[in-house]
């Protein structure tokens, strides 16, 4: 069967859920091998194993942690060009797209972007357009590289005996132009990762000053969920940046999202759009979010909220 | 110090975007077009780069049929000097990897020393091109910036991550794409609407920027769609007023959804 390249996503080793789901979906189109770059090694090698990996490339110049997106795309071509995969599944996260492009250019290869599946033949599935129309695309020349939202797969264990293979890449210079001087981390912790949460709880506009965001964490709480903003909710202030949903935030599509308090505006639709279950509620009966509803609520969200999460609390 | 800016036109943000059935590509002709929203973001970057160094020029750069002229004049009014236009009926249906390929190229045919683009476009929504341009132009990748500075010789950006920022520096030459929190995009003055008519666009053909035309349009790409749907109609939701009991409504109806 044909290799199928894995691209794993980790911090300092632990692989992240989107990995496992990307060598779920690896195997049902061929052999999944995964590419781990960086430090922490011995942190993903048994997870690896257990979500199917056959093979496993590791990449752990100490170095590559100092630069962006550019030495990792260098390591991907060095292993494309010796092994000649089928394909490469990379997660579409802001960084793993970046790195795909370059790859795209390097290998003379078509780029798909923003995946919600693969099927035979490395058909992906698209939702453009902000979810309007469902598009299926392959790439016609090169390499097929393939960008796969997070939560478009359910991972599944089925736990193999990789081989590894160390690969000592020679990272360019050109490669190493932008150094990384510095890393600055803002996020509040605790709550599971937008991306990766199975249900996300987003607050916007409608909260009427920052405070109030503890409602929203409240009824995440209640859920296990992660908390989202609206652009306007971060750019007052009232929330961090890197918890905006949306265009310029993250594309999230969890089992359930619910915007309390948000209208519904295109940009921000653009990142929620594709999300399996969709509530909201809202004291505008014509916001736009409403014609995105699974179930909307038209009322204050100051009586509907705590009343929501109390009830949650009861039954649980 | 010199700076390009590339700017596309894409459909109207609020319009029903729609794919040709001929050639499955995004439909152009029917409807409104715009500059990309995140491209004013970098139209306005490129301005205050230049108008706190106090030299240098502001050069715009599109890659797209004759009406993409209307957002190479927005963006002249906006004050940028200069504008190329790169068009010619053998790019149509490029995909990220033929584009790349044409904007380097069209970039050959431009001093700079900064190239500075959108963070993604509103109708491909792919985020690739600043990368896959920083690739091809062996340039400096600084992307996802919401901070930009620039010294002599070297750049400085906050490229916004998951979790915070990180801090990246770079020489020059480097491509800089911005998110919408770096700015507020200056509307274009009357005095500057008027200016615009006059400034300088050079039209740019394939031959023109040495562009080998088997490397781009539809033939050039590296990816086909197969086929493409309108998303099967969602059933319509279920919208109640709260009448008090709006809360606990939500809690069964997450109950019935098996949520809770
Ligand atoms: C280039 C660009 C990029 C952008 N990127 C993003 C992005 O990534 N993400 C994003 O979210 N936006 C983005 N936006 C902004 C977007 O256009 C909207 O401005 C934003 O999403 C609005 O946020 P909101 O819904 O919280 O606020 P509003 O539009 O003001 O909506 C607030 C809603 O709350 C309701 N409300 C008020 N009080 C109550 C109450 N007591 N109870 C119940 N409901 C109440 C109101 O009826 C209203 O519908 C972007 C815009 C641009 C130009
Ligand atoms: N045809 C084009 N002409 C000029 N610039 C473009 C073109 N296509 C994309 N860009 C630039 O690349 C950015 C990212 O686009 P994308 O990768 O398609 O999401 C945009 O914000 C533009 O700045």
């Amino acid at each position: 069967m044909a290799e199928v390249l894995v691209l794993v996503e980790h911090v300092d080793g632990a692989p992240k859920k989107v990995t496992y789901e990307l060598l779920t979906l690896a195997r049902s189109l061929g052999e999944p091998s995964a590419v781990f770059i960086g430090n922490g090694f011995d942190n993903a090698k048994d997870k690896l194993a257990e979500y199917g990996a056959r093979k496993i490339y590791v990449a752990a110049d100490a170095e590559l942690d100092g630069f962006l997106v550019a030495p990792k795309a260098e390591v991907l071509a060095q292993i494309v060009s010796s092994s000649s995969p089928a394909a490469v599944l990379i997660p579409s996260t802001p960084e793993g797209k970046e790195i795909a492009g370059r790859l795209a250019v390097k290998t003379e290869s078509g780029v798909i972007t923003d995946a919600v599946g693969v099927d035979d033949g490395f058909v992906a599935k698209q939702s453009i357009f902000g979810g309007a129309i469902n598009v299926s695309s392959k790439v016609s020349k090169g390499t097929p590289i393939i960008t796969v939202r997070p939560n478009s797969t359910a991972p599944e264990a089925a736990p193999a005996q990789p081989t590894e293979e160390q690969v000592s890449a020679t990272i360019s210079d050109a490669a190493k132009g932008a150094k990384i001087l510095d890393r600055v981390t803002e996020k509040k912790g605790g709550r599971p990762e937008l991306t990766e949460a199975a249900i996300v709880v987003s607050g916007g506009r409608g909260l009427g000053e920052g405070k109030n965001f503890e409602l929203i964490e409240k009824l995440a709480d209640t859920l296990g969920a992660a908390v989202g903003a609206s652009r306007a909710a971060t750019d007052a202030g009232w929330y961090p940046h890197t918890n905006q949903v949306g265009q310029t935030g993250k594309t999230v599509s969890p089992q359930l999202y619910m915007a309390i308090g948000i209208s519904g505006a295109i940009q921000h639709r653009a990142g929620m759009q594709t999300s399996k279950t969709i509530i909201a509620v809202n004291k505008d009966p014509e916001a736009p979010i409403f014609e995105l509803v699974d179930f909307g609520i038209v009322g204050d969200l100051f009586n509907v909220v705590p009343q929501l999460t109390e009830e949650i609390e009861k039954r649980k | 110090m010199n700076i390009v800016v590339c700017v596309k036109q894409v459909p109207d943000t609020w319009a029903e975007k729609r794919l040709s059935d001929q050639d499955k590509t995004v439909d152009r002709n029917g409807v409104d077009g715009v500059m990309n929203e995140l491209d004013e973001y970098a139209v306005e970057e490129a301005l205050r780069i230049k108008e706190a160094q106090g030299d240098g020029e502001v050069t715009v750069l599109t890659m797209g049929p004759d009406k993409s002229v209307e957002t190479i004049r927005k963006a002249l009014s906006m004050g940028a000097d200069k504008a190329v236009h790169l068009v010619d009926a053998g790019l149509h249906g490029s995909d990220a990897l033929a584009t790349s390929y044409a904007l380097a190229k069209a970039l050959g045919t431009i001093e700079h020393d900064l190239v500075i683009l959108g963070v993604e476009s509103t109708d491909a929504r792919m985020s690739v091109l600043p990368a896959m341009l920083a690739e091809r132009l062996g340039a400096s990748q600084l992307t996802f910036a919401r901070k930009v500075e620039v010294g002599s010789g070297t750049v400085k950006i906050e490229r916004q991550t998951d979790t915070g920022y990180d801090v990246v520096e770079a020489s020059t030459p480097a491509v800089v794409s911005v998110v919408e929190k770096i700015n507020e995009p200056r509307y274009p003055s009357f005095k500057g609407i008027m200016a615009a008519k006059k400034k300088p666009l050079t039209t740019l053909s394939l031959s023109d920027a040495g562009i080998e035309a088997d490397k781009v349009g539809m033939a050039g790409s590296g990816t086909e769609v197969a086929e493409f749907a309108p998303r099967p109609p969602k059933q319509a939701g279920q919208i109640v007023k709260d009448e008090g009991d709006g809360g606990s409504k939500l809690a069964e109806f997450l109950a019935s959804q098996k949520f809770i």
